[in-house]
């Protein structure tokens, strides 16, 4: 029983992560991350994502902040995408970078209403991705949390089968 | 755990974005180097020892008088777009520098432009990566440490044999015992290192639920 519940656990998991590469949400790169992380650094995954989020959060309000002057400084919308667009490729967060490089364009060509529509996609882009990272996170945890529990019922050698 | 730090290579990267910085430490020791991470080329500059402040005068060096880093830097790996000083400046100013030329300097860069990449490998970058960067990539740092490392060896024996020059034949042999005596832990370390025995490599990894994510 205990045996099953956490191999469908598991696949759960494994399926959530593999619709978000389907989907373009993310990249190989994202699975690099997953690779860098071991039981010398169980929570690498976890603290990449939440660095990720929150730089992405910050930039993302400075972008609609300098958007929404009356004279736009394309120069510093520049700087910022390009800030985001680095961090959208390192973390492997593939359509989120594709809608950096529309921002990119609509900047260069001094459209304000480009930049302003591109914006838009960039944050349906990290709201989509931040709503999934969250539910990764989320599953892991239970994941965890229930491995936990079945060696506290002394169920160790179940566990050392399952994985 | 377990190896001396002077026996690992130290590594200083440099990068503005915090994200970046956390993924090529990780990379980094994945590859048993030490590392340092700083986020701006002139605080590589401070680490490194060089003062920024004395460039005045064109024909005077640079460069404060200090020779001995308090901490050894093997090598520089540095992201080519930052604000303020970009990768391509702190390649120039560590080139430039006589107590820091011959430290291997890496650029980085998320854009694949052809003369940014010539115009770094003249000014004497070793390599030269695309982010993101993976760990294959640092496999090609191996080679440029190596090469350090025995010319600072060859240095180091020269300064010797000058210094026994001034020594008597006791203060010699005392220092020679104990160079000797220092080669041997460094050269057996070091084996270890290139034979991949790194205590985080040994340590069995599990096919657990921490690395299912």
């Amino acid at each position: 029983m205990i045996q099953m519940a956490l191999a469908a656990l598991k696949t759960q998991l494994k399926n959530f992560v593999q619709s978000m590469f389907d989907e373009g949400v993310l990249d190989s790169q994202f699975s690099q991350i997953q690779a860098l992380q071991d039981s010398s650094n169980p929570n690498f995954v976890d603290e990449v994502i939440t660095l990720f989020c929150t730089d992405a959060e910050r930039i993302i309000t400075e972008l609609n902040k300098y958007l929404g002057y009356q004279s736009v400084d394309f120069s510093k919308l520049d700087t910022y995408v390009h800030q985001l667009k680095g961090s959208s490729s390192s973390i492997g967060a593939h359509r989120l970078k594709l809608a950096c490089v529309n921002l990119r364009q609509a900047s260069d060509d001094r459209s304000k209403e480009g930049c302003v529509r591109a914006l838009n996609s960039i944050t349906r882009e990290y709201c989509l991705l931040r709503s999934k990272f969250q539910t990764l996170i989320q599953v892991t945890h239970d994941l965890i949390v229930f491995v936990i529990r079945m060696i506290g019922l002394k169920l160790s050698d179940i566990m050392v089968k399952t994985l | 755990m377990g190896m001396a730090a002077e026996s690992q290579f130290h590594v200083l990267a440099v990068d503005d974005s915090i994200i970046d910085r956390k993924l090529i430490e990780r990379l980094l020791k994945t590859s048993s180097y030490q590392v340092t991470t700083v986020d701006s080329g002139s605080k590589a500059l401070e680490f490194l020892g060089l003062h920024e402040d004395d460039t005045t005068n064109p024909s005077t060096p640079c460069v404060s008088p200090n020779n001995h880093q308090e901490v050894e830097v093997n090598l520089v790996i540095t992201d080519y777009c930052m604000p303020g000083m970009t990768g391509y400046d702190l390649l120039k100013k560590i080139k430039e520098s006589s107590s820091l030329r011959d430290i291997p300097v890496v650029i980085m860069s998320s854009e694949n432009v052809p003369s940014r990449i010539s115009r770094c490998l003249e000014e004497g970058a070793e390599e030269f990566f695309l982010k993101p960067v993976r760990l294959s990539d640092l496999n090609k740092l191996r080679p440029h440490l190596m090469k350090t490392k025995s010319k600072d060896q060859h240095q180091k024996q020269e300064k010797q044999e000058e210094k026994s020059a001034f020594q008597s034949p006791k203060q010699q042999q005392q220092e020679k015992e104990e160079h000797q005596q220092q080669q041997q832990a460094s050269n057996n370390k070091r084996k270890a290192i290139e034979e991949g025995l790194s205590p985080e490599r040994t340590r069995p990894r599990y096919n657990g639920i921490t690395t299912v994510v």
